[in-house]
């Protein structure tokens, strides 16, 4: 009950940083916006990607940018924490260890969720269209969770550990230029065995792959369980990570 | 560290005095719970640091160099924070009293970031006493401060301990410790080498030779008389 308590005092802390500064849910939305239109609107007419309406082909990808991007400020705020010494406040009174962390990832959550609604939003203007059931929906809704779950995580450890501002957001780039290498953009086929290889084998293939196919309403490839222990592994390994980091974190 | 044996009295002023990197920050980490320590035994208020971490920081509050203030929110919402993670039935009310007893009416509503350098320390101060736990640790509450800021802190912390609170003081500056101390210890290569009260420790020395020195008004005594703050210490 306690636990919950401090939980909720933690989250709030950090929704209420992150509804301070709008500005950075505009950047994290305007960021994967930007190559949403270039893709669509300039490469868009010469990528054979199979589909009729690229819009739905490339926004799976979109969504992995925007994560991808959205959860570098959990590094950047968090650095800002352990930089003002509030961190330590925190750890020197009695509350749970690691509710701090928990606060700054649930947050992610709710700021990673909002910055895809508006994207959502934009697509849909572009021409994204989906008639899927509900159930699918949900899947999706829940994978991409996951993802953002797992990525947060993994965005904490930098935000505890960096020397500097810049290292802390700059585990997000290359997460932000996996998906290139993938079938996100344009098919594998045309690419050099070496790439071809990588690009099919990386999680983010997987990923797209699965939301492409659940929006899209064919069957779902096998894929989505190399996405799923992807994405469960990355996040068990990130959290482990993390808390050993954070309770060893001495000032 | 080696071999540090102290003991603080309850309801005192203990000031730490060291030489440069002899682990002062070392010993206040550890005694906040933040350090585990290799070996020995440490007791915080009735309770090991080891054993029974949860237990000391119910007992502590750790304010100055490495535990800050939230930037972003204004005075009464850290406070309420503070308050709320300190599990107190009304943190709205606790944030009120605090702000009215350390004088922050204006640091109440504005963003501490935006706050005078004294105002920040009171606030810090105020928010040390959230809960009222019995032992303080101030690390170094003054560096930084304008010599009208450092009175204010001053002003405070002797107001505390004459509430019956302990207070566990590092500095820098030895003229602090002077004024504020019961108890003085001095940490020299992880070793406290002297401990005692000011007195106690004077008499380690030589007898005073009376000397006739001209009595020339200090800088800080021309300062605050000129900028109208004449209750120097």
């Amino acid at each position: 009950m306690l636990l919950f308590s401090d939980l909720s005092v933690m989250l709030g802390r950090s929704l209420w940083y992150i509804f301070r500064s709008m500005d950075t849910i505009i950047t994290a939305t305007v960021t994967p916006i930007g190559p949403l239109l270039l893709f669509v609107y300039v490469f868009g007419g010469t990528i054979q990607s199979g589909t009729a309406n690229y819009v739905n082909y490339v926004l799976p990808r979109i969504f992995l940018v925007a994560i991808a991007s959205g959860t570098s400020y959990t590094s950047l705020r968090l650095f800002t924490d352990v930089q003002r010494g509030i961190m330590e406040r925190f750890r020197s009174m009695p509350i749970a260890s690691s509710t701090l962390l928990w606060g700054h990832v649930l947050a992610s959550l709710v700021f990673n969720a909002m910055s895809l609604l508006v994207i959502i939003l934009v697509a849909l203007l572009m021409g994204f269209r989906s008639s899927v059931g509900l159930l699918s929906r949900l899947a999706v809704v829940a994978i991409l969770a996951l993802v953002t779950l797992a990525l947060t995580w993994l965005a904490v450890i930098p935000g505890l550990t960096a020397r500097s501002i810049d290292g802390a957001a700059a585990f997000a780039y290359p997460l932000i230029c996996l998906p290139f290498i993938s079938s996100a953009l344009v098919p594998t086929r045309s690419m050099p065995p070496v790439v071809r290889a990588f690009a099919e084998n990386q999680p983010g293939t997987a990923i797209v792959n699965t939301i492409r196919a659940l929006l899209a309403g064919t069957p779902v490839p096998r894929e989505i369980w190399l996405a799923l222990v992807w994405c469960v592994a990355l996040l068990l390994v990130a959290y482990f990570f993390a808390l050993r980091v954070y309770n060893k974190r001495v000032p | 560290m080696r071999g540090v044996e102290s003991a603080v009295e309850p309801g005192r002023i203990f000031a730490l005095l060291d030489s440069n990197g002899a682990g002062k920050t070392t010993l206040i980490t550890i005694l906040s719970t933040l350090l585990r320590p290799d070996r020995g035994t440490t007791i915080v208020c009735g309770f090991d640091v080891v054993s029974q971490p949860a237990q000391v920081r119910q007992s502590i509050s750790l304010t100055g160099q490495f535990a800050a203030v939230d930037e972003l929110l204004t005075g009464r919402e850290n406070l309420i924070m503070i308050a709320r993670l300190r599990h107190l039935q009304q943190p709205r009310q606790v944030a009120d009293e605090l702000l009215a007893r350390f004088d922050l009416s204006e640091a109440a509503n504005c963003q501490v970031a935006t706050c005078a350098g004294g105002m920040r320390l009171r606030l810090d101060l105020a928010i040390s006493l959230v809960g009222t736990p019995p032992i303080m640790f101030l690390d170094e509450p003054t560096t930084g401060l304008d010599p009208e800021g450092r009175l204010e802190v001053w002003k405070v912390v002797k107001e505390l301990a004459d509430g019956g609170r302990t207070i566990f003081l590092t500095t820098q500056y030895l003229d602090e410790a002077e004024q504020l101390a019961d108890q003085i210890a001095i940490l020299h290569q992880g070793k406290i080498i002297a401990c005692g009260t000011l007195m106690e420790l004077k008499q380690l020395f030589p007898p005073a030779k009376v000397e006739y020195v001209e009595k020339q008004p200090t800088l800080e005594e021309i300062f605050l008389t000129i900028i109208g703050k004449k209750e120097a210490y």
